[in-house]
């Protein structure tokens, strides 16, 4: 089950990718880039269960808080720029 | 203990797929957020509640009580953020009746 899943969580994150690839504004690619670093850290939180270390939900913890660190950053950075997004 | 963390992982799939299709599907800004926030939320948390019942009572138990409360801080957070920066930048919202308006040759409102 475990294998699976983790099978699973790797193919639907690169299919979340596509809105990355596609979007038509600046908000669709944040869109699909927080729906992308949830599922990474779900990757991360499975992998550690399944090979019984938890040194990778240490780096699960980090990769949460620089992904929304990340996310407020940009909205900060583009707000700024009104007339070309 | 193990079936029940199959349940959860099961859930977990649904509710990924669910918020997938939502996010290539669906046509605005706003809806697209809807489907991504509350989808990515129900399905993480689910697959930690099933990463909890494996791992058993313990260390690891620990660290991932604290991983959960803080993605179920965050991410609904960060999903207002970026709501709150496409109304600010001047997104209009999608409406139907706009859309089938402007198709067949009728004024805006």
């Amino acid at each position: 089950m475990l294998k699976i899943t983790i099978y699973f969580l790797v193919a639907s994150s690169v299919i979340s990718l596509v809105r990355v690839v596609i979007g038509p504004t600046v908000a669709d690619r944040m869109i699909g880039l927080n729906l992308v670093a949830s599922q990474i850290l779900a990757l991360l939180v499975l992998v550690s269960v399944a090979l019984e270390r938890s040194i990778y939900l240490d780096v699960a913890l980090v990769y949460d808080i620089f992904g929304f660190i990340g996310i407020l950053l940009m909205t900060r950075y583009f707000s700024g720029k009104k007339g070309e997004i | 203990m193990n079936i029940a963390a199959a349940v959860f992982f099961g859930l977990g799939i649904i509710f990924n797929l669910m918020g997938n299709i939502g996010v290539l599907v669906f046509p605005d800004v706003y809806t697209r957020l809807q489907a991504s926030s509350t989808c990515a939320t129900t399905s993480v948390f689910s697959f930690f509640i099933g990463c909890m019942f494996i791992a058993g009572w313990g260390p690891m138990t620990g660290r991932l009580i604290v991983i959960t409360i803080f993605f179920f801080v965050t991410n609904p957070f960060s999903a207002h953020i970026i709501a709150r920066f496409a109304w600010q930048s001047g997104i209009v919202p999608w409406r139907q009746s706009y859309r089938k308006r402007r198709e067949l040759g009728g004024e805006d409102d």
